[in-house]
């Protein structure tokens, strides 16, 4: 379990509805086995309407979360507006390119509705090889693979962290076109609930947004402690 | 069948006498079992270093056999018997496989086994125990002892030694001879006996609980609650321990099933009386209402 993805644990969704759109994430913080934290989130709002969720080795999220923090705000004084969420995933893609050779250990997930056009927007970022080709060669599954920029635009939903094939099971199960906010919120809590119940390293709690043209709902769900 | 009866009845057995060293005659009598010598082996000069290559998850996350490890069991003795308790989640790496595990396998009507570690190995190896004590009775006309138990399974895998059992368990038994009696046994051939045992990688903050609380001369209730309360705290903190509460109360009439409490369930009482750490933590009771609503 030396991979840097799966130390700490944690799972993140986005889903996308009718003019809403919803993130979702678990509240562990692990350290292998062991159960240090069950109150660490890992979504981060930038902007009235712009949220990125953050999975992965734990110092990386606090750390890239406070650094676009710092890149949002410079962004915020120069253009003296909000930064869209369109605008915010090429951000984050040159941010992640920017340490191709020594990527940050993080899957981000960004969602948000332009304010301009009104449209949902939801975009993660897919894994490639940063290594080269034999290490690529001889290494199963994506353990050698990490988030390096390339962006992975989705109608419908977008999952990350250790719990994330579970994610894209009980996402693919429950997701359907234009759902409206209410029911969006239940679709993503439960495929989330159930995805971290299946997986050791996340669960422990969640925090769910239900972002709309000018209306955001944060809320809190209990979930099991085991 | 007819001819299993007519072996296992033989009159020649009668005449023999029960000295206190028939316990330690009695893993020596049962001949290699036959069945355990014919495993087929994989064509490979090192059993053992080829099963850790295959199956060693920390060297190689990438292990093409992930078996199915992490768990919390505990048992311990005390003035009204031995109180035995597991969690009851079984996992591959981090996917977990189940939520619904015995780990408790009820060898006859006096004698318990928990598991811990290769799911398989301890489910096979603990039914064949069972087998190997039912025999025993019925040569002899009486209970094996706890003792004589744990011994045969000590020495079954420390037969298989380097070969890559993974096991961890304890016997608990009363028997008129020993009293309440308990055993741990693991898959390197260690066999001990003693008071208080945490087996699993949930052990240390079982052992936090139980350390703390224990003592011999409990009450009944008091130490059913507290094999309950080292569970819950194992199952809170340890990612591989879960699921539900499998508690078994052994005293000298045979064991009980102590109670079958959902983890959720006793998260939420715990809260409610203690308002100490527990109160904080949400539950997975009212999770599962809130799903039912939505169903």
């Amino acid at each position: 379990m030396s991979n840097p993805f799966s130390i700490n644990g944690g799972a993140c969704v986005a889903m996308a509805g009718k003019n809403c759109v919803a993130i979702a994430c678990d509240l562990r913080l692990g350290l292998q086995a062991l159960t240090v934290s069950n109150n660490f989130p890992k979504i981060f709002p930038y902007g009235s309407s712009t949220y990125l969720g953050l999975t992965g080795l734990a110092t990386d999220v606090s750390t890239v979360s406070e650094l676009f923090r710092y890149k949002v705000n410079m962004y915020r004084l120069r253009e003296e507006r909000d930064i869209s969420p369109q605008t915010f995933a090429h951000l984050v893609s040159s941010s992640l390119y920017e340490k191709r050779f020594g990527p940050w250990f993080v899957g981000p997930v960004v969602a948000g509705i332009n304010e301009k056009s009104g449209e949902p927007f939801i975009c993660g970022y897919v894994y490639s090889s940063s290594q080269d080709v034999y290490v690529k060669l001889t290494c199963l599954a994506n353990d050698s693979f990490d988030s390096i920029g390339c962006i992975d635009y989705a109608k419908d939903f977008i999952v990350s962290g250790t719990a994330s094939d579970q994610l894209f099971g009980t996402c693919e199960g429950l997701w359907e076109p234009d759902l409206e906010p209410e029911d969006l919120f239940e679709t993503i809590s439960q495929a989330l609930l159930n995805a971290v119940d299946r997986d050791a390293l996340s669960g422990w709690g969640a925090h769910v947004y239900v972002i709309e043209k000018d209306k955001v709902t944060k809320r809190l769900l209990k979930g099991r402690q085991d | 069948m007819d001819t299993l009866v007519a072996r296992y009845t033989h009159p020649a057995f009668e005449s023999e006498g029960y000295s206190s060293a028939d316990d330690q005659q009695a893993a020596q009598d049962l001949a290699p079992p036959s069945l355990s010598l014919n495993f087929a082996l994989p064509p490979i000069a090192s059993t053992a270093s080829w099963l850790r290559a295959m199956t060693d998850d920390h060297s190689n996350p990438n292990c093409p056999i992930k078996i199915a490890h992490g768990t919390t069991t505990l048992a311990f003795r005390f003035k009204g018997g031995i109180i035995v308790a597991t969690d009851s989640r079984a996992t591959a790496g981090n996917w977990i496989a189940s939520q619904t595990v015995k780990k408790v396998i009820e060898i006859n009507s006096h004698l318990l086994g928990t598991m811990a570690g290769g799911a398989a190995d301890c489910q096979y190896w603990l039914a064949y125990l069972g087998m190997q004590c039912r025999l025993h009775e019925l040569r002899h006309k009486r209970r094996i002892s706890v003792a004589a138990a744990s011994k045969i399974l000590a020495n079954l895998v420390y037969s298989y030694k380097g070969m890559g059992l993974s096991m961890g368990t304890m016997c608990a038994g009363v028997t008129p001879t020993e009293g309440p009696a308990l055993y741990y046994i693991d898959s390197d051939g260690t066999r001990l006996s003693g008071n208080l045992f945490c087996v699993g990688s949930g052990q240390t903050f079982a052992y936090g609980v139980l350390d703390a609380e224990y003592s011999y001369d409990m009450e009944d209730e008091v130490a059913l609650e507290l094999g309950r309360r080292s569970i819950l705290a194992a199952t809170h903190r340890d990612a591989y321990s879960g699921g539900f509460i499998n508690l078994y109360h052994v005293k000298e009439e045979g064991w009980l099933l102590g109670n079958e409490a959902h983890e959720g369930r006793v998260l939420k009482r715990l809260g409610e009386a203690g308002g100490d750490v527990w109160s904080s933590v949400a539950c997975a009771m009212d999770q599962h209402q809130h799903r039912e609503r939505m169903g």
